[in-house]
């Protein structure tokens, strides 16, 4: 609307000197903007149409549909049975699995998040000294971001941690005697840890390329004033990068959540040892689509969503302490 | 850029600067084995795959070397004269077959969203993007279950439908999102230019702006194949039975087989899956890391 009202603006203007045929001429020029709109109005829909049509039965029908079956039994032969808020009540107050599932989850996330981010941090600040092989050793880096989701990858780790695998081999020279890190419940959510952070190099790139942005005229002045490296890392590299460090936070946290292949890989589908391994989303696949309560598993779900979308917010919220925007450009 | 990187720039910059070189490339060199052995110790769990998988398998876990003592093709022998009652190239088709899907889909339905919505001019448009840009962040889980359950009314399950068709609907909104973004960096003045010369939004679709988003296009493609491949969740709730198996789930078969008599064909196997997602990202490392980075600066 407001888009209509600047076009006669600049019509009107456009269309020059002559009074007399000004009126015309503007109205007609908005006669004919009016109808390219429309035409455009219905090309637009017509390229929207696959998108739409996922969008309604593949996105927006699913959620909903999936919060009315969280308040039924569904096994997906019988119709749904409405049972109003019970599959909630089981899972919060008499499902000991539900929340050894969410306490692995909540273990994982709060390790591999940080993990991840300073490793992805760290090693974006050595590759940015401006050093020759740069392009070398970002691909290096990045490689595990790509092969690390995996199924094979996680039948190595499967390997790597095992009795007698190499980190138990390596352990044990050193005198640590852990055994094998999969079949120890104590142990075990520490090898999908090591899995998760292993894949930092994808925050990496994210950050060496917001660290590329960083006008060199700053750090000029930095050091002008006499501040030393840590100082200038301080002062201007981390205040500069938190719009990227907030970015990748969300996003790693959103992933860390649902993060499942390694789990199912290393605990052969079960989330053993003693649900060590019970990812949230392992915890949900093994109701919906082993015991087929897919009632139980869309309250998971919703659950999931809810906690996700409450944890995205909570992060803009805090950003507004720690994140600095004044230094950003429009391009 | 190019002045950021200046004061660490080469000596060849600042010759004759006297003692200045000698400190630098000292320094310049710890940088390098330093960095070198953090990749070396990072590739790691790589090289260890593929060294154990030419092992004999009681050496997989014994022995730490990366040089096998007794080496040998048993495993690679054992892949090759099949698995689970079908040929190896069964699976790798499978899963040819699915990434090829996935990827022609999110072309082309990617891109015909994204101009829709960095170009044209409909009502709600504000609004419906940011519905593009929240479902980014939408869990899976959330609408696997309703998913699921049409597929299956309609008699999809077990099929490639639930894991290709889905693509040709847009319903990775990351690249109609990375799209409008590129779509919006292209000067406007060539599409005002053909719709004098009297093109119609379709035509300019075709002739101007999808000739520009190559780049774009190829780092969706790439990301979407190499995604596909490896993605194991999706296959694992709709794949069912070994005829319709994709690698994934040919090598997960492998973990319910105990005992060290696995290794050999499970390596093995793991280690030709992961063969084409290396040689696409020998390939196209440019459009692969540019699309990794750009995801996150332009969020």
């Amino acid at each position: 609307m407001t888009g209509s009202a600047t076009l006669r603006q600049t019509d009107g203007r456009d269309i020059g000197p002559a009074p007399a045929s000004k009126r015309d001429g503007r109205r007609s020029a908005v006669r004919s903007r009016a109808a390219r709109r429309r035409g455009e109005g219905r090309a637009a829909w017509l390229l929207l149409t696959p998108w739409a049509a996922g969008a309604l039965l593949l996105t927006l029908g699913p959620a909903l549909v999936s919060l009315y079956l969280s308040f039924t039994d569904y096994n997906l032969f019988n119709p749904p049975h409405w049972v109003g808020l019970r599959n909630y009540t089981t899972m919060f107050t008499n499902d000991p699995r539900y929340w050894d599932a969410v306490r692995v989850t909540a273990q994982y996330v709060v390790l591999v998040v940080p993990i991840k981010l300073a490793a992805a941090l760290g090693v974006a600040l050595l590759l940015n000294r401006g050093r020759r092989g740069l392009g070398f050793y970002r691909s290096a880096f990045y490689a595990p971001s790509l092969l690390g989701a995996s199924v094979a990858v996680a039948l190595v780790w499967r390997a790597l941690f095992s009795t007698g695998g190499t980190v138990d081999h390596l352990l044990s020279d050193i005198g640590v005697h852990t055994g094998g890190w999969i079949d120890q419940p104590q142990y075990a959510v520490y090898t999908l840890v090591l899995l998760g952070a292993w894949q930092f190099g994808a925050p990496m790139v994210i950050f060496l390329a917001g660290l590329k942005q960083i006008p060199a005229d700053l750090y000029e002045a930095a050091a002008i004033d006499g501040a030393g490296r840590l100082r200038r890392l301080w002062s201007v590299t981390l205040p500069l990068l938190s719009p990227v460090l907030l970015f990748n936070l969300v996003l790693e946290t959103i992933h860390a959540f649902q993060a499942f292949t390694g789990a199912f890989i290393v605990s052969g589908g079960r989330g053993g040892p003693g649900d060590s391994t019970l990812f949230y989303t392992l915890y949900l696949y093994q109701r919906g689509f082993t015991d087929f309560r897919m009632g139980y598993a869309s309250a998971m779900a919703w659950v999931l969503l809810l906690v996700l979308g409450v944890l995205t917010l909570l992060l803009f919220a805090t950003a507004r302490r720690w994140v600095f925007y004044a230094g950003q450009e429009r391009p | 850029m190019t002045a950021h990187t200046a004061d660490d720039a080469s000596p060849a910059s600042a010759p004759g600067r006297g003692a200045v070189p000698a400190t630098r490339v000292r320094r310049s060199l710890i940088w390098h084995v330093s960095t070198i052995v953090v990749v070396v110790v990072l590739l790691y769990p790589i090289g260890w795959l593929i060294s154990s998988s030419f092992k004999p398998a009681d050496e997989v876990l014994g022995n730490l070397s990366l040089w096998p003592r007794h080496a040998t093709t048993d495993g690679y022998r054992q892949v090759f004269s099949g698995i689970a009652g079908y040929s190896v190239w069964h699976y790798f088709g499978n899963s040819l077959l699915v990434s090829a899907g996935a990827v022609a889909g999110n072309v082309i339905s990617c891109s015909l969203a994204a101009y829709a919505f960095a170009r044209l001019h409909f009502r709600g448009r504000g609004p419906l993007l940011g519905f593009v840009i929240g479902t980014i962040m939408l869990p899976q889980h959330a609408v696997l279950i309703p998913q699921y359950i049409l597929f299956q009314k309609l008699g999809l399950v077990n099929t490639f439908w639930p894991l290709v068709l889905p693509k040709f609907l847009a319903v990775d909104a990351f690249f109609v999102f990375l799209m409008v973004q590129f779509i919006r960096t292209l000067p406007r003045e060539l599409d005002e230019a053909a719709t004098l010369d009297g093109c119609g939004p379709l035509r300019i679709y075709r002739y101007i702006v999808l000739p520009l988003l190559r780049p774009a296009l190829i780092t969706t493609a790439i990301l979407t194949f190499i995604w596909t491949w490896n993605d194991f969740f999706t296959q694992l709730v709709y794949l069912n039975d070994a005829s319709k198996f994709t690698l994934p789930l040919a090598l997960q078969i492998f973990i319910d087989q105990t005992g060290q008599s696995a290794y050999g064909p499970m390596l093995a196997l793991s280690v030709l899956a992961l063969v084409p997602i290396v040689l696409f990202f020998l390939a196209f490392q440019r459009f692969i890391l540019e699309g990794a980075a750009s995801s996150g600066l332009k969020g």
